[in-house]
């Protein structure tokens, strides 16, 4: 498999929020801006490709019976991890994203991930599972938060294009816009992803 | 595939493997959280720093090392500045539950006449894009210069003399709690 054809498959075939809808909670609540939707992305691919390197890594030595405790405790020790770093480098980013920081524990992208590809795969395919998805995960989710930004607030991490007078469709930054702006985001890669079938 | 390999479900081996697996979790928690202590300390620092700053007159002691607090309103800290050992003003931490979100925090910046300086949100969770407009200059340059004993703060739908955020009075109104709340700890609260 070649890494291009993978990261078509994470992008836009298989992409865990916009064709696998994982993730949802997320992908709803945090995307009110650009720099958040990056910031919760990025925080979660990393999560996301530790957790699958390193259950992929155990994966023989990990009894079959209690295989989801151990899934679950590597992630949650990566999130703990990210949260504590990022309280301590990032920490206005840290304190927007909030409780969804920990969050990221029960993302069932994550658990799938470990439980679908890393537990039954090699180490160096379970690494590129990682990037790809958490690439497809981290551009879903800016994406989704550079539309609710532009139209919501007129500006585009953080820089405002519009006057501060300027009255701008406050709808998408409000829960309701983020399932219009997904709504229509997921039906853009479903056609995309027929298209190149 | 290597599913011969694999370790057999029997009870030592479960119980050994989820042992292993939360010990080397527990230690690798445990050296993350020491080795991010002083980062993450700094940035709580920085954040009241740049709050104290932003309110207060030009200073040149240290208000974060001199914070008091006052009878009757324990919860608000004071930040006392001195200008070459002179009282400048005051910058107190206050708060109100009455916003959207959780508790929202503000600093305000007082001077030797109980004037507001200026104000500066510390912390709020309050609606993106409405609530969270509190934040803005726009909002918060009304208050400053005024004198509470005058200038009575509420929103003008309540009778008072602020200017409500368009759609997020009930921000507005939290915002002017947090800060009369201050008022009267300073004119009210007695050192302790």
């Amino acid at each position: 498999m070649s890494f291009g054809k993978e990261l078509y498959r994470g992008i836009i075939k298989e992409n865990p929020v916009l064709v696998l809808l994982l993730g949802m909670c997320p992908t709803l609540a945090v995307t009110g801006s650009a720099i958040n939707g990056l910031g919760m992305g990025a925080a979660a691919a990393v999560v996301l490709l530790s957790s699958n390197v390193v259950i992929s890594l155990l994966k023989n030595l990990i009894p079959d019976k209690v295989r989801i405790p151990v899934f679950i405790v590597v992630i949650a020790s990566f999130v703990t991890v990210i949260d504590l770093v990022m309280a301590g480098y990032t920490p206005e980013l840290h304190e927007e994203l909030g409780i969804f920081i920990p969050l990221i524990v029960v993302n069932c992208i994550i658990l799938g991930r470990a439980e679908a590809f890393a537990s039954k795969n090699k180490l160096l395919d379970s690494l590129v599972d990682g990037v790809v998805m958490g690439l497809g995960f981290t551009i879903a989710l800016t994406v989704l938060g550079s539309i609710r930004e532009i139209l919501g607030a007129g500006s585009i991490f953080g820089w405002k294009f519009v006057s501060e007078e300027a009255s701008t469709v406050l709808l998408f930054i409000l829960p309701p816009g983020a399932f219009i702006a997904l709504g229509f985001l997921i039906a853009v890669v479903n056609k995309l992803a027929k298209q190149k079938a | 595939m290597a599913n011969k390999k694999k370790l057999p479900s029997t009870f030592p081996n479960m119980l050994i493997v989820l042992t292993v697996v939360a010990l080397v979790s527990a230690l690798a928690l445990a050296f993350t959280y020491t080795a991010t202590k002083d980062a993450r300390e700094l940035a709580k620092l920085k954040k009241t720093l740049k709050a104290l700053e932003k309110v207060l007159p030009e200073f040149n002691n240290q208000p974060n090392d001199e914070k008091y607090s006052v009878s009757g309103y324990e919860e608000l800290e004071f930040y006392p500045a001195k200008k070459d050992g002179n009282r400048v003003g005051t910058a107190i931490k206050t708060y109100s539950d009455a916003g959207f979100g959780e508790r929202i925090w503000i600093m305000a910046g007082f001077d030797t006449n109980n004037k507001i300086i200026n104000t500066w949100v510390v912390e709020q969770k309050e609606t993106p894009g409405l609530g969270t407009k509190m934040k803005d200059a726009k909002f918060r340059d009304q208050f400053s210069g005024k004198d509470p004993a005058t200038f009575k703060i509420e929103v003008k739908k309540d009778g008072g003399d602020v200017d409500a955020i368009t759609a997020a009075t009930i921000s507005s109104r939290a915002f002017c709690e947090a800060l009369e709340r201050a008022y009267l700890a300073l004119t009210k609260g007695e050192k302790q």
